[in-house]
């Protein structure tokens, strides 16, 4: 039934730091491992070695450069007003320390309300009562893509090889998984990230490790103006503490030195040191 | 949006088909049965109040059957599991979609309920029961239902599009209008068309008259309010939404936000599907095409067929041939003009 179910308890769901992703896509890489093999695969690829090789990943890594903001890579800069729109900026509007670049993960939210199930024609789509994962019913699934065009997330993605769309299944082969060890029960993608910058866990538990952490950094859900009430959560870049001294303690001017005081000897070695 | 030929096809043919069968239907509920228009045509025989299906309202029909048919078959195509396609027709409780399904599916019961009708009066006496036929309120109800079925349909096909909030073009109140007014121009172009057709009926000049007046001065206005739900719509659509890379990553604080490396080095499913460009280029030109083709030579040639009466099969049909060319490139527009909220995360400009 792609109806919804009645709100859950359980939001499983992930809480991604986009002050600690360097972009390096080892969580892109892992998803598609696991789930090439995993119960909701495979994910095959058109003109593997070819030169336009095309396939479906549950996780892409984008990355961006604030531009317009002065010459730094790391720079002060000021929000801009026309920057206030009616969505609240989980950086606040005052003078603030921005990072030149952010890499952005970017994978299914796990929407409270989402759209790509109702849409759904046929119930492939649907979203778990006990712990909210929307996931799709590859047997059920006639490949119309309407789920994709109603996400604004770009969370679905076609397998054109199968006919069926796919998604993220946020590892629910993984994560109830008795037969692995239990610090393995987590998504592929957070147990690969080499920086930590992925977090998983009940965000419907307000005591829960990563409720803490998302209250603590300010974390924030992506569009909320659509109102499918995303799960997972993005932890704003923190003020770089470099940058604020380098710019409050600005690197003193070269001193002057007269060169003619100083001896043959020494104005040589200047010279050569110069070079 | 990338335009897909089997469902722009879909979209155009089975709403001409859906239209034609909504002015089939209301002939039958309002007009024809009772003979209202003319009593000369007399009742199939003596003791009944209907009177014989007048040919026109046949081919009709059977036009509506085809291109119902053929654009619903068309849809499969589409799918990436076509063989599964009954699926669809479960959710109709949340999906537009599958009630669309649905309502096309229900739309068949009361066309074979006319088709049986038509072919009663071919052969009296056999097939169907003459107390049937002769029943004047069954055979209205039964146009009624069919025009009835036939808005609902196009009305949920609509409603897939106008419901996804991350496609500004589609979310908009005018798409639903206008796939309805589209849907009964380019039925009513076929009905004014069908009706110049050589027919075998004893039409009297009376009623021949009526006919050449009410069709092309329906295809005036419906052409007229076409226009002006479209004009209206790409104004609308033309407004600049505001949205930047930075706000869709939740970082509007960032100011300009610029993509300097792409999750992948080839196209992907969500580019090749959502990274449609070149419509919006030529988007004036088309447009213009569109507005003189799709609505313009219709409504000019109903003029001139009202005006100048004698020549007025050619006017019909080649309206009836501009008017659907220009209602197909509307629905090429509208689906290639519109813009996909994921595609900001790609670093595009505006939507």
């Amino acid at each position: 039934m792609t109806s919804l179910p009645a709100a859950a308890t359980r939001k499983l769901g992930l809480v991604i730091d986009l002050d600690t992703c360097v972009g390096c896509h080892a969580c892109a890489v892992a998803c598609k491992e696991w789930n090439d093999g995993g119960s909701f695969g495979p994910l095959p690829d058109k003109d593997t070695h070819g030169p336009e090789p095309e396939g479906v990943w549950f996780n892409r890594v984008h990355s961006y450069e604030a531009t317009g903001m002065g010459s730094g890579e790391w720079g002060m800069a000021t929000a801009k007003s026309e920057a206030k729109s009616s969505c609240t900026s989980p950086i606040p509007d005052s003078q603030f320390l921005i990072p030149g670049t952010i890499h952005f993960p970017r994978s299914c939210l796990h929407c409270e309300t989402p759209a790509c199930v109702t849409v759904c024609p046929t119930g492939a789509s649907y979203k778990r009562a006990e712990d909210g994962i929307v996931l799709v019913d590859e047997d059920k699934c006639i490949g119309c893509q309407l789920c994709a065009w109603a996400c604004p997330y770009g969370a679905r993605e076609f397998s054109a090889q199968r006919g069926v769309m796919q998604k993220c299944t946020l590892c629910v082969d993984r994560i109830y998984n008795e037969t692995l060890d239990e610090a393995d029960r987590q998504p592929a993608c957070v147990l690969a990230c080499p920086t930590r910058a992925r977090h998983f866990g009940d965000l419907g538990d307000a005591q829960s490790d990563v409720s803490k952490l998302v209250a603590e950094r300010g974390g924030y859900a992506l569009m909320p103006e659509f109102g499918y009430q995303p799960v997972n959560r993005y932890l704003p870049p923190r003020p770089r503490r470099d940058a604020s001294r380098a710019n409050s303690h600005p690197q003193p001017a070269a001193e002057a030195i007269d060169t003619t005081q100083m001896s043959p000897l020494l104005r040589w070695v200047d010279r050569v040191l110069s070079r | 949006m990338r335009p897909t030929f089997s469902i722009i096809f879909f979209t155009v043919i089975s709403g001409a088909g859906y239209g034609l069968w909504m002015l089939v239907g209301l002939a039958f509920a309002l007009a024809w049965p009772g003979c209202l228009l003319d009593a000369e045509i007399g009742p199939v025989d003596a003791q009944s109040s209907v009177c014989g299906m007048p040919s026109t309202l046949a081919v009709a029909w059977a036009a509506g059957f085809l291109l119902v048919s053929a654009g619903l078959l068309s849809s499969l195509a589409h799918l990436g599991q076509p063989q599964r396609a009954w699926r669809a027709l479960s959710q109709w409780r949340s999906s537009w979609l599958s009630r669309e399904g649905v309502a096309a599916l229900l739309a068949y019961v009361p066309a074979t309920g006319l088709f049986l009708i038509w072919l009663g009066q071919q052969s009296p006496g056999h097939l169907v029961p003459a107390l049937l036929l002769e029943n004047e309120t069954l055979v209205r109800v039964t146009g009624a239902l069919l025009a009835a079925a036939s808005i609902v349909t196009v009305f949920c096909t609509a409603n897939i599009y106008a419901c996804l909030k991350p496609i500004r073009a589609w979310n908009n109140r005018l798409v639903v209008p206008a796939y309805l007014a589209f849907a009964a121009l380019s039925g009513m172009l076929l009905l004014w068309a069908l009706a110049t057709l050589p027919s075998r009926d004893l039409v009297p000049a009376a009623q021949e008259t009526v006919w050449s007046v009410l069709l092309p001065s329906a295809v005036i206005v419906l052409a007229v309010i076409s226009a002006a739900i479209k004009l209206t719509y790409w104004k609308q659509i033309d407004q600049p939404s505001g949205l930047r890379t930075a706000h869709v990553i939740g970082l509007d604080g960032l100011g300009n936000v610029r993509s300097f490396e792409q999750p992948h080095t080839q196209e992907n499913y969500l580019t090749h599907e959502m990274g449609f460009r070149i419509a919006r280029k030529h988007s004036r030109k088309l447009r213009l095409i569109c507005l003189l083709a799709g609505f313009a030579t219709p409504a000019i040639l109903a003029l001139l067929a009202l005006l100048v009466p004698g020549p007025g099969g050619v006017a019909a049909w080649i309206g009836l041939l501009a008017g659907m060319f220009g209602i197909f490139l509307e629905r090429w527009l509208f689906f290639a003009e519109a813009r996909h909220a994921v595609m900001l995360y790609y670093g595009a400009h505006g939507d």
